[in-house]
């Protein structure tokens, strides 16, 4: 993209507040996720002795000493918090990585070959797309095992067929145009046709789709951990931390209330910026 | 149409025949000997452990497993719970109304809510009412459920303590079993009303929790497919003609503009289902989707292969059935592949 194109993105892409203050966000939690150990009050995993369930500062009984309050047995909110940013960020990450270029691949496949080996990819994803989501999900981790990164592999197994619908979409349109062809009369290669003149004209709906794919990643990583399927328990992930706090709901509500904040804002933050990334990139609606 | 419902049905079957091979598969890589789980620490002697394994039909090859699974599924027997010890259908049959009611019930809400604030939206475009209905959407599209049903019922249980926080209802009533819908159902119990308000308000928490999602999609596709309709020319012939506006807006306006958004509220089948999972557990809701995950951990090989298999049969039927109202509704798509 040269400076010009990146110019007139920029415009389209600032007219968008929601889009705008989608970006901020995201930036905001990478920047958590990344400087995790140095704004952490505490280590995420250690036990203060004689804080339980202390609320939040705001709160009767609550004290600065733990902004957010602590947990049952006495681990600070705040920093666990924090860490969880750095899980969720590198879920969404890896699940969008996982299932991007799996479902890029085939879906060029699919696209650029055609015949049989379309029919076989379509039905697959068909097949995949039949099934409900958490279902696969909860599934594939029960085969692998439960971990936070067989997590992930279950939730990009869900995630792929959407990539590979896009894409084939696209090289179908695409590998019509008159610059692929023109460029396959003067001998280009398969290799050459899908990578070097198709790939780059699909990735507009192919960047959308990512973004929204973290989202999508963000939260069905956890929910697998709510169900008791992702991270295992001591682990500072958003979805483990709600599972665990259900049992306090009465007795120390903060505990439920401030993981799942954090997830909705997350996946709001992505959502927003995947809708203005899509108005930025679509041709079609710049007029 | 007929040539159309021809060809939508023959992608069915094959994508139907795949479903069963990936129940099937899956459920056999799933690591652990279901035989050995069930005995459990007891412990049992080799003969006592393959007989069982005969009886489950588990020691047979698996491609001849697959195949009886199959041909056993086709006449309507999904096998028998190595938990529970009863018909699969039979436990599905009975969990299945509570899941259906709850969707239903949450659909209902969603339609109610979404497709009026959708049109108003449209109607006063860009005013104050229009971006923060769409901001709302939004965060209600971006929820994440099993957190909003934990909130609601922090708020409406716990705090407010105006609605029960698990089961269908309470169980001093005693609901004959005649539709399988408690808010049905409940009138013919002999305490009537109060038994329909009890079904009630163990139904509206999980209701909101799992409505939330379909009500920001259907109020956000409602909006921009309203929009659009408004600046068609025939809009502002039916104003030129005198018509009242509201007129305008509701019947020439809103019925060209239900088409995607009919389209979009019947392909939620698959969302539905998902939520249901999620919304059963918090909720101790007594429907398919707990039932599933439970049988998941107690490795009830059936139960999840059979299970798996009729829910992406009815997302499966569902989408297909949408797809032929579509179809039926705007004959252009019948010639497109």
């Amino acid at each position: 993209m040269n400076s010009s194109a990146l110019k007139e993105f920029w415009y389209f892409f600032s007219q968008n507040r929601g889009a705008v203050v989608g970006l901020v966000l995201v930036v905001l939690f990478v920047l958590v996720a990344i400087f995790a150990p140095w704004l952490a009050p505490y280590d995420p995993a250690a036990l203060h002795d004689g804080v339980f369930s202390q609320p939040p500062f705001w709160a009767a009984g609550g004290n600065t000493t733990y902004l957010l309050g602590t947990d049952d047995v006495g681990r600070d909110v705040l920093s666990r918090l924090i860490y969880g940013a750095r899980i969720s960020m590198g879920v969404g990450f890896m699940v969008v990585v996982f299932s991007l270029s799996i479902g890029t691949l085939l879906g060029l496949l699919a696209g650029y070959a055609g015949g049989f080996i379309d029919k076989v990819i379509m039905r697959l994803t068909d097949i995949l797309m039949a099934l409900p989501s958490i279902l696969l999900a909860i599934v594939v981790v029960t085969i692998l095992g439960q971990s936070l990164t067989n997590a992930v592999i279950a939730v990009g197994v869900v995630v792929i067929p959407g990539f590979i619908r896009l894409v084939r979409a696209q090289v179908m349109i695409e590998k019509n145009r008159q610059y692929v062809v023109a460029s396959g009369s003067f001998g280009a290669g398969a290799g050459r046709q899908v990578f070097i003149n198709i790939l780059p004209n699909t990735l507009a709906p192919v960047i959308v789709q990512g973004t929204l794919g973290f989202s999508d990643g963000i939260l069905n990583v956890a929910a697998l951990g709510f169900l008791g399927l992702g991270a295992k328990p001591p682990t500072a992930e958003w979805g483990t931390m709600l599972a665990d706090a259900r049992a306090f709901i009465e007795s120390a509500p903060w505990l439920v209330t401030l993981p799942g904040l954090c997830i909705l804002i997350v996946v709001l933050a992505f959502n927003l910026l995947g809708d203005g990334l899509r108005d930025a990139l679509d041709p079609r609606l710049k007029k | 149409m007929i040539a159309y419902l021809l060809r939508r049905l023959a992608e069915v079957i094959p994508t139907l025949l795949g479903v069963t091979i990936i129940a099937f598969a899956l459920i056999r890589m799933i690591p652990g000997d279901p035989v050995l789980l069930l005995i459990g620490e007891r412990g049992a002697s080799p003969e006592v452990i393959a007989e069982m394994r005969a009886t489950y039909g588990l020691d047979k090859p698996l491609p001849v497993q697959y195949g009886v699974f199959v041909k056993n599924a086709a006449v309507g027997d999904f096998g028998e719970s190595i938990v529970s010890h009863r018909p699969v259908h039979e436990e599905f049959s009975e969990r299945f109304p509570a899941t259906l009611e709850l969707g239903a019930f949450a659909l209902c809400l969603a339609i109610l809510f979404g497709l009026p604030l959708g049109v108003l939206a449209a109607v006063k475009r860009n005013s104050i009412f229009d971006y923060s209905l769409m901001t709302t959407s939004l965060i209600g599209y971006s929820m994440p459920i099993f957190w909003w049903g934990l909130i609601l019922i922090l708020v409406f249980s716990v705090n407010l303590g105006w609605t029960p926080v698990s089961g269908r209802i309470d169980l001093a009533y005693d609901v004959p079993n005649w539709t399988g819908f408690y808010l049905i159902d409940s009138w013919k119990s002999a305490d009537g009303w109060l038994a329909f308000r009890s079904a009630l308000s163990h139904l509206v928490l999980p209701g909101i929790a799992l409505g939330t999602i379909p009500l920001a999609v259907i109020a956000r596709m409602t909006r921009s497919s309203m929009l659009e309709v408004l600046g068609e020319d025939y809009m502002r012939t039916a104003r030129a003609k005198g018509l009242a506006r509201g007129r305008v807006i509701f019947v020439h306006g809103l019925r060209n503009a239900l088409v995607p958004v009919i389209t979009v509220i019947g392909l939620m089948a698959g969302t539905i289902v998902t939520g249901a999972v999620l919304t059963e557990t918090i909720f101790s809701w007594p429907g398919i989707g707990r039932w599933l995950v439970d049988s998941v951990l107690q490795r009830d090989y059936p139960v999840i292969q059979s299970g798996i298999l009729l829910i992406s049969a009815i997302v499966i039927f569902v989408n297909f059935v949408v797809d032929l109202a579509y179809a039926w509704a705007n004959p252009r798509l019948r010639g497109a592949k």
